[in-house]
């Protein structure tokens, strides 16, 4: 708790374990005399007429509960996007470059798909494949229109199977380099599948100039522990909708990392779902946006299994005019899913004037059978009394200002535990903030 | 030997009510070696002297000068003075999210002497410092401030003290909010940097109890934004039983 109390905390709310114990039999003698009117009634309700199927419809559920979102392979199962809907609320949809009105007035998406290099260990596979390839839909779903639309239009896949009992680690790392081919909107489809027990690296870097909708589905087998790293690095002309579909299964392991830099508007959905009990996501964010940036990251972790745990952790350094980031984690703790542990944070660090960060973390809380549940939010800003102390040391202001932005993003940085990678993510962040305008 | 010099030192605050002004024309000098105690009750101006010695921007200077050995300190930035030897330790220290004491401490070192310490001697120091003023090992890894009671962060100021060497210090009631066991460690710790030489001391106090450790060649009462009275260790001792009373009566009556 030591993470609000330095700054001003605009957002947070955070259930102690004790509190989640000892509403434990509150909530379930609630749920049995008159679920309909306890405290959690309205989503108990619901997931009475969709537990179980985490790839539920939407019909009759309000669009604010993450268990009634509507999720389809389908374009024209999803209404088109007005920019009032809650998922979009933030986005600028006029910068989207015709990705959300695929479909419409004859908007197409089919500009040529980002050219895909591949840096692989032996053992790894990395194949091109065709739209039927019956791997593909076996980690996701599509949970907007824009990612149904990429869906719909991509042309080949390329899967990345780390076979089972695959012995990887940080020395032999899969790097599938997509580097975008112009600003024709375009789809692309990546799926990652670590087999039964294998451990392993896998890093998606993309860079140069794209308008990209892209869905990447993540398959976690059981027993298996598969670290993923999205670094998104585009040129500064760069639209990217990347939805990101986890499949957990039992006793598996997922860290996912979330590096958002470089682009005009980027809008990062990563979904972690599980398949069986006993699995562990950890899911790391870090964004820095600059003036004109619009860096969009929305989380969804779906606990619908026993003894699962998830934390989330986002943490983002804002810069310069109209530099705008939001993070939105929903969670939601499904009626079924005892025993589960979760907390997710997230914080902002806004250096200069114009700079916004919208920051919503949101958990539905199904079952009270829980270790734990909580998240923080929390956007600080560098302030000028912070200046004076470090400047009173003899330090001088662009130092102290990089001082401070290191120090804070690096606590993302040393979970990815990929040392090349860590290295290569201090020096953007040192980048970034050469640009600092002062 | 190093002298600061404060002449005729006007100083302002912008405030919703509109221009206030704080201080009106102090004069001061401080040697290597000497320590002078401001005292003064609340509002009297005393922390106003040291955060414009130091360059706070919400101070304006609107006349009279601070020189370092004859060097024009308010030309300077706040990270220059600090360079050119001034300290000031903080009434209230910020806290700095995401920045280590290790990182830090190490940062300002390399800032002030102008290259890097010697990795080996400076780990040392640091630690022999920090056990002098009975700070855990483990508060290295905490973030600056973050966190720390009162009394941590005022032992954290003079810590500072220590390991910066400056050619003057200003005190900035670090004794306001010790106990009396944090007090004598933190009078340990200046009397070290007394002591080891070249510094000029400038230790501002509403209270006397820190006199009773730490000993002043020259007192000075502010009253109102100017000196009041001066003298030598002795005035301490009066004010100590008369208080400040007796200026604010004298105040009062000429107003």
């Amino acid at each position: 708790m030591t993470e609000l109390t330095q700054e001003h905390a605009t957002d947070s709310k955070v259930w102690s374990q004790d509190f989640i114990k000892g509403m434990t039999e509150e909530g379930e003698s609630l749920s049995e005399i008159n679920p309909e009117s306890g405290p959690l009634g309205g989503s108990a309700a619901k997931a009475h007429s969709h537990g179980g199927d985490s790839h539920g419809g939407g019909v009759g559920v309000p669009d604010s509960s993450r268990a009634g979102r509507l999720t389809s392979y389908n374009l024209a199962d999803f209404p088109a996007i007005t920019g009032r809907e809650e998922e979009w609320r933030f986005t600028p949809l006029k910068r989207l470059r015709g990705l959300d009105r695929v479909g419409i007035k004859g908007v197409k998406l089919n500009g040529p798909a980002p050219l895909v290099e591949v840096s692989a260990p032996d053992g790894v596979t990395v194949e091109t494949v065709g739209r039927e390839d019956a791997r593909i839909g076996t980690a996701g779903i599509p949970e907007d229109r824009v990612a149904a639309a990429a869906w719909e239009n991509f042309s080949e896949a390329t899967i990345v199977t780390l076979p089972a009992e695959f012995a990887g680690n940080a020395d032999n790392v899969t790097t599938l380099t997509l580097t975008g081919q112009g600003d024709a909107p375009a789809a692309s489809h990546v799926v990652v599948i670590a087999k039964k027990f294998a451990t392993g690296v896998v890093v998606l870097d993309h860079r140069g100039t794209a308008v990209l909708s892209e869905n990447i589905e993540i398959l976690v087998e059981d027993g298996a522990n598969l670290t993923v790293v999205s670094i998104q690095d585009w040129n500064d002309d760069a639209v990217h909708a990347s939805a990101q579909h986890l499949l957990v299964g039992r006793d598996a392991k997922i860290k996912h990392v979330v590096i958002n830099l470089g682009g005009d508007l980027l809008r990062t959905t990563p979904a972690a779902r599980y398949s069986g009990t006993g699995a562990d996501v950890e899911m790391y964010g870090l964004y820095f946006a600059d003036a004109g940036q619009h860096l969009e990251q929305r989380l969804f972790v779906d606990h619908s299994t026993k003894n699962c745990k998830s934390r989330v952790t986002y943490k983002g350094a804002l810069q310069g005019d109209n530099a705008h980031a939001v993070w939105i984690g929903d969670v939601l703790i499904r009626k079924q899913a005892e025993g589960t542990d979760t907390y997710e944070m997230n914080r902002n660090l806004i250096l200069t004037q114009g700079a916004r960060a919208d920051s919503v973390p949101n958990l539905e809380i199904e079952t009270g059978m829980i270790e734990g549940a909580g998240h923080a939010s929390a956007t600080g800003r560098f302030d000028d009394e912070q200046l004076f102390y470090l400047q009173a040391r003899g330090i001088e202001e662009s130092v102290a200002r990089r001082l401070v932005v290191r120090g804070f993003l690096n606590e993302v940085i040393q979970h990815i535990q990929v040392p090349a990678l860590e290295e290569r993510l201090r020096e953007s962040v040192e980048r970034e903030l050469a640009a600092t305008p002062q | 030997m190093s002298t600061l010099e404060i002449k005729d030192l006007h100083v302002s605050i912008e405030t919703e009510q509109g221009i206030k002004p704080i201080l009106k024309g102090v004069s001061l000098t401080i040697n290597t070696g000497e320590t002078h105690a401001i005292m003064g009750p609340n509002g009297s101006g005393k922390s106003t002297l040291a955060s414009t010695i130091a360059g706070h921007p919400r101070y304006t200077v609107d006349s009279g000068s601070i020189t370092l050995d004859g060097e024009d300190v308010l030309a300077m930035t706040v990270d220059q003075r600090a360079r050119a030897g001034l300290f000031l330790a903080m009434q209230y220290p910020v806290e700095i999210p995401g920045v280590t004491m290790t990182n830090f401490l190490r940062t300002a070192k390399t800032a002030i002497d102008g290259e890097a310490p010697k990795l080996r001697t400076w780990t040392k120091d640091v630690k022999a410092a920090m056990a002098q003023l009975r700070i855990e090992p483990e508060f290295a890894e905490r973030n600056v401030n973050e966190g720390f009671s009162g009394g941590e962060k005022k032992r954290h100021e003079i810590l500072q003290l220590e390991l910066l060497r400056p050619k003057f210090a200003i005190l900035d009631e670090t004794d306001s909010g010790l106990d009396v066991d944090a007090l004598k460690v933190v009078s340990e710790g200046v009397n070290r940097s007394i002591e080891a030489g070249g510094l000029g001391t400038l230790l501002i106090t509403h209270y006397t109890r820190i006199l009773r450790y730490i000993k002043p060649q020259f007192v000075h009462v502010f009253v109102d934004g100017a000196i009041a009275e001066q003298g030598g260790a002795e005035l301490a001792d009066r004010l100590e039983a008369e208080g400040y009373d007796r200026y604010l009566v004298a105040e009062s009556a000429t107003a």
